[in-house]
């Protein structure tokens, strides 16, 4: 399946991603309107320091632990290799949150989890790929 | 005022004709006057002219100069410097007959020439043709109002301002017997006003006739003129006549050769040859880049015992060709050859940047 | 706290215009400005800006998600005059403060005339088709080397391939000589993919050429400079032709000088030189006094490589240029390189940048001219260089007489570079210019490269249409073709050396 990779060699850590990915999942037309005096918390982050950095976000693993884990039934492994999370279901027990060996799945903040649905949910390719200035973020088959 | 042609270049549209019998049988000048004047339309009456080849047999080991003078100042000039480098073996005004349609006539004189063996060292041109070569060049470039219009051995070239075939009948080719005839109608986009725009172009016994405005021009003339030719008219046609010279006689390459500089196949083509014609080809158009000729041209060069037609790659001119037993026709139109010989063995139009080369069998010219 | 004595202050010369409405704050601004103009401020809890070490390279409003920056320029005077402009002034300045030479970079801004920008093309109508290059072949290939005088003919009398090395290219642009350390590993990555991509080449600079690279060779050339930094014999084994740089046409008359800051690790091993000296090529080459001189260095460069490949001899377009092309076309190279007084630099002093050397299309057109005199065109291709800024200038350049150009500004612009004219200060926020770890793999080469081929494939459309247009359907028929230009607003000695007539005629 296609997933997203990124390559360490050349994310800047300039936290671009970060800001697409929110955007993308804001519902909002316009980038200001959305973000402008928004603590963002987005499904991909930035690890690492300015030398090497690094952006984070779920794997969509072949036997995702999250899935097995979860105890409502919320998250589940599409055919279509897409681990998604149904949040009308989520309990927020965060089981998933530990669970994640990555760090990939986070609380919404309003009492559920979120996660990385490869923008699938946006209609879009995702937002973190067209938005890397370096192409340090690549979206592809391997 | 208007520019008299050499000071502007003017680009022409034409009609072109040539027959040559392979058997080197001899015909005078009226089958070519009435191929060229079918064409009349593709000529505006501003240029006509004719070559032709194995015309003085009892002259035929000396140069033969045909040139146009403005006047006495630039013939008397002129024959102070020949005289001072050739033997003149015979000088005459070339025979002409009053035609109302041929104005602003020239001085035009015939001269037969032999170099003179003790100048020739001098100037350390050990070759007969180089010397002559040299000594065309530079009265054409440095002698005001005079223009050497033809130069070669057994061959003569007769061109004026005017319809082609009333510069045929002003030149009285019907008294003239040879064995390959060009001919040539000019469709120029202004006045030239001047004689020596008219084609055929020559240069020793190389003759050129040319439907076309080539867009390389400028390329080929600066590079051609490295090697000592002066393009004095600022015509496509005499910048492709030096080019077949220095090929062919002073570089010594075949003619077919020298069409394949000159019309050079595409890249598309030479890459997919066998690998020793690409070779030859890739070699000829890197070597000799500077003479590739583009933009629309159909020509027919005359040499000694032979003809050479040629179209531009893209074939952007027309140009048929006829054969009926030992004669071959070359012509910008089918009507130009029908108009002679009816009925013919076989008709075709070659390919662009295909040569088609008639020879006369040896010894027979 | 910094105190500045008021004599040294100059205002900034830009200004960063932020639009607060649109400004998230996301902060990308302040991580990719290398020189640290934009912060965020905690207690305003908004972004501010310190203009005062703004160069206008526009990472950040290149970057900024919301398009909220723009940089301008900041609009303070001094007393108006039209002799002492600002510039002036603020150089007068920075020298009575620093007692140093002023240093700058790419290549001269200085309001001289561009005649790129005086000459038109022409093209067919009626007597003349025009060619669709949509429809028909049209063709850009193009060689350089000597042409031999004559051809041979073996035994049986079929011509044989007497040519010396040439070098082929598909398309008459070459990426211009800039050396590893000067720019980055990633430029030079990218510049090197892109040249084998395209079927051009790309020149090493005078820096030496990285091992990682020598797969590249065959479409590299590798320079051979008056500092002689990483020539060896491997080295020149690896490059298609090799090119000797006696002058460069941003710095005529003087060497080439890399700060030692950017000299360690990978760039000082190639240059094999100590880390963090400063690498300074001397202005002449020391083995070259004179032209015999030359010919002596092309000659063992030839025979140091066996004679199977082309040697270029790179001059800085001067005064009397054409006398120099002249010797140096006998004087065995087999391919001439021309860089006019435009040309950019990483590095150079900004007197000799602004004020010496002649344009491009005037030393072309005179050495063009002048070895067609003389009969020795054929001895050399002529490659041009010192701005060549787009298919028009190219086209340009071939009917004037050149073979091909080279291109350096607009090449670094293809892989990002914005013009700021800040190399020399080592710290490019593109990833370009610079040795910095953070700063250099802001160059992607997987994305330079694309960049560098759209660029070129681009100008050769371009190129071939206008070919077309003038219903040439071969490069080489372009190639001196000057009755295909004209000049307009020309006085009659510009017309007379560039060798073509006014619009008009």
């Amino acid at each position: 399946m296609k997933r997203v990779y990124v390559n360490e060699k050349w994310c800047l850590g300039c936290h671009l991603c970060e800001y697409y990915c929110a955007f993308a999942n804001s519902g909002v037309d316009d980038m200001a309107k959305a973000l402008k005096n928004v603590e963002i918390n987005p499904k991909i982050r930035v690890e690492g320091d300015n030398k090497v950095s690094f952006a984070v976000q779920c794997r969509h693993c072949d036997n995702p632990l999250c899935v097995k884990g979860c105890i409502s039934g919320a998250l589940t492994k599409g055919d279509d290799g897409i681990v998604r999370v149904n949040q009308d279901k989520c309990v927020g027990c965060f089981t998933c949150v530990l669970s994640c060996p990555y760090g990939c799945i986070t609380p919404s903040g309003t009492g559920v989890i979120q996660k990385c649905e490869l923008c699938t949910q946006n209609g879009m390719e995702p937002a973190c790929v067209q938005g890397c200035p370096n192409q340090a973020i690549v979206y592809e088959e391997r | 005022m208007l520019k008299r042609e050499g000071e502007i270049r003017i680009p022409s549209g034409c009609a072109i004709s040539g027959m040559i019998a392979k058997d080197g049988a001899k015909q005078n000048g009226e089958n070519i006057i009435k191929s060229i004047e079918i064409m009349h339309e593709r000529s505006n009456g501003l240029g006509g002219g004719f070559a032709a080849y194995g015309i003085y047999p009892e002259f035929k080991d000396y140069y033969a100069f045909h040139i146009f003078y403005d006047g006495k100042y630039s013939k008397d000039k002129t024959d102070a410097y020949i005289e001072t480098r050739f033997e003149i073996i015979k000088m005459e005004v070339i025979p002409t007959k009053d035609m109302k349609n041929i104005t602003d006539r020239p001085l035009i004189w015939r001269y037969f020439l032999s170099p003179l063996e003790h100048i020739k060292k001098q100037k350390y041109l050990p070759d007969d043709d180089e010397y002559v070569f040299h000594c065309v060049t530079s009265i054409n470039e440095k002698i005001d109002g005079a223009y050497v219009f033809s130069s070669g051995k057994n061959m003569g070239s007769f061109k004026a301002v005017g319809y082609p075939e009333d510069v045929g009948r002003f030149y009285k080719l019907e008294e003239y017997e040879g064995y390959c005839w060009t001919a040539h109608g000019r469709y120029p986009t202004n006045t030239p006003g001047w004689w020596g725009g008219a084609h055929p172009f020559c240069m020793l016994d190389t003759s050129v006739v040319h439907n076309g405005e080539i867009s390389s021009y400028d390329t080929n003339r600066r590079a051609i003129e490295q090697f000592g030719y002066k393009c004095t008219l600022l015509t496509d046609t005499e910048a492709i006549t030096y080019i077949v010279d220095y090929l062919v006689r002073q570089q010594g390459m075949t003619y077919e050769e020298a069409s394949k500089v000159m019309a050079a196949p595409f890249w598309e083509v030479i890459d997919e040859m066998p690998n020793k014609d690409k070779e030859l080809y890739t070699y000829l158009r890197n070597a000799y880049a500077n003479f590739l000729i583009t933009g629309p041209f159909s020509i027919l060069v005359g040499y000694t015992g032979g003809l050479m037609a040629l179209n531009d790659r893209l074939k952007l001119r027309s140009m048929v060709i006829g054969e009926k037993d030992n004669m071959v026709y070359l012509a910008s139109e089918e009507s130009a050859i029908r108009v002679v010989e009816p009925v013919l063995d076989k008709v075709w139009s070659p390919m662009g940047g295909e040569p088609v080369i008639v020879k006369v069998e040896e010894g027979k010219y | 706290m910094d105190f500045v004595n008021p004599r040294d202050f100059i205002p900034s010369e830009y200004k960063v215009i932020r639009n607060t409405d649109k400004c998230i704050g996301c902060r990308v601004c302040e991580r990719q400005c290398a020189n640290e103009v934009h912060h965020y401020d905690f207690d305003l809890k908004r972004m501010v800006a310190d203009e005062q070490s703004c160069v206008a390279c526009n990472r950040c409003v290149s970057i900024c998600p919301t398009k909220a920056l723009s940089i301008e320029l900041n609009n303070y005077t001094y007393t108006p005059s039209a002799n002492w402009s600002r510039k002036n002034i603020n150089d007068v300045f920075e020298q009575a403060g620093t007692g140093s030479v002023l240093l700058a970079s790419m290549g001269n801004p200085k309001d001289y005339p561009v005649y790129w920008d005086k000459i038109l093309i022409n093209a067919s109508q009626v007597t003349n088709p025009s060619v669709d290059p949509l429809r028909e072949p049209m063709e850009t290939r193009t060689f350089l080397g000597k042409k031999p005088g004559k051809i041979t003919r073996d035994e049986r009398g079929n011509i044989v391939n007497n040519l010396t090395p040439q070098l082929t290219l598909d398309v008459p642009i070459m990426f211009s000589a800039m050396s590893y350390g000067s720019i980055s590993y990633n430029a030079h990555e990218s510049l090197a993919r892109a040249a084998e991509a395209l079927g051009t080449y790309y020149n090493t600079g005078e820096g030496g050429l990285h091992k990682d690279f020598y797969k590249f060779g065959k479409n590299t050339i590798v320079q051979v400079a008056s500092g002689r930094f990483g020539v060896h014999k491997e080295y020149l084994e690896q490059g298609a032709a090799i090119e000797i740089k006696i002058g460069q046409g941003a710095k005529p008359g003087i060497g080439g000088h890399l700060p030692g800051a950017k000299i360690f690790g990978d760039v000082s091993k190639t240059r094999m030189i100590p880390e963090g000296v400063d690498a300074i090529s001397p202005a002449p080459h020391h083995d070259i006094y004179s032209i015999e001189d030359l010919r002596q260095l092309v000659f063992s460069l030839k025979e140091a490589t066996d004679y199977k490949k082309p040697v270029m001899v790179k001059i800085a377009a001067v005064h009397n240029v054409a006398a120099i092309a002249s010797g140096v076309a006998r004087g065995g190279a087999d391919i001439l390189v021309i860089d006019g007084f435009r040309g950019g630099t990483g590095a150079a002093p900004q007197m000799i940048r602004d004020n010496v050397g002649i344009p491009i299309e005037l030393a072309l057109a005179s050495v063009d001219q002048r070895l067609r005199e003389e009969g020795i065109r054929n001895n050399v291709s002529i490659v041009v260089a010192g701005s060549v800024r787009n298919a028009g200038d190219v086209v340009k350049a071939v009917a004037l007489g050149a073979d091909a150009c080279y291109i350096g500004s607009s090449a670094l612009m293809a892989l990002g570079c914005h013009h700021c004219r800040n190399c020399h200060k080592a710290k490019c926020n593109w990833g370009i210019a610079t040795q910095v770890p953070e700063l250099v793999k802001r160059l992607n080469p997987n994305v330079g490269y694309k960049r560098l081929v759209n660029l070129v494939t681009a100008w050769n459309h371009e190129i071939k249409e206008m070919m077309g247009g003038m219903g040439i359907n071969s490069l080489e028929a372009l190639r001196g073709n000057r009755l295909m230009l004209r000049g307009v607003g020309l006085n009659e000695k510009e017309l007379e050396i560039l060798g073509i007539k006014h619009a008009g005629e």
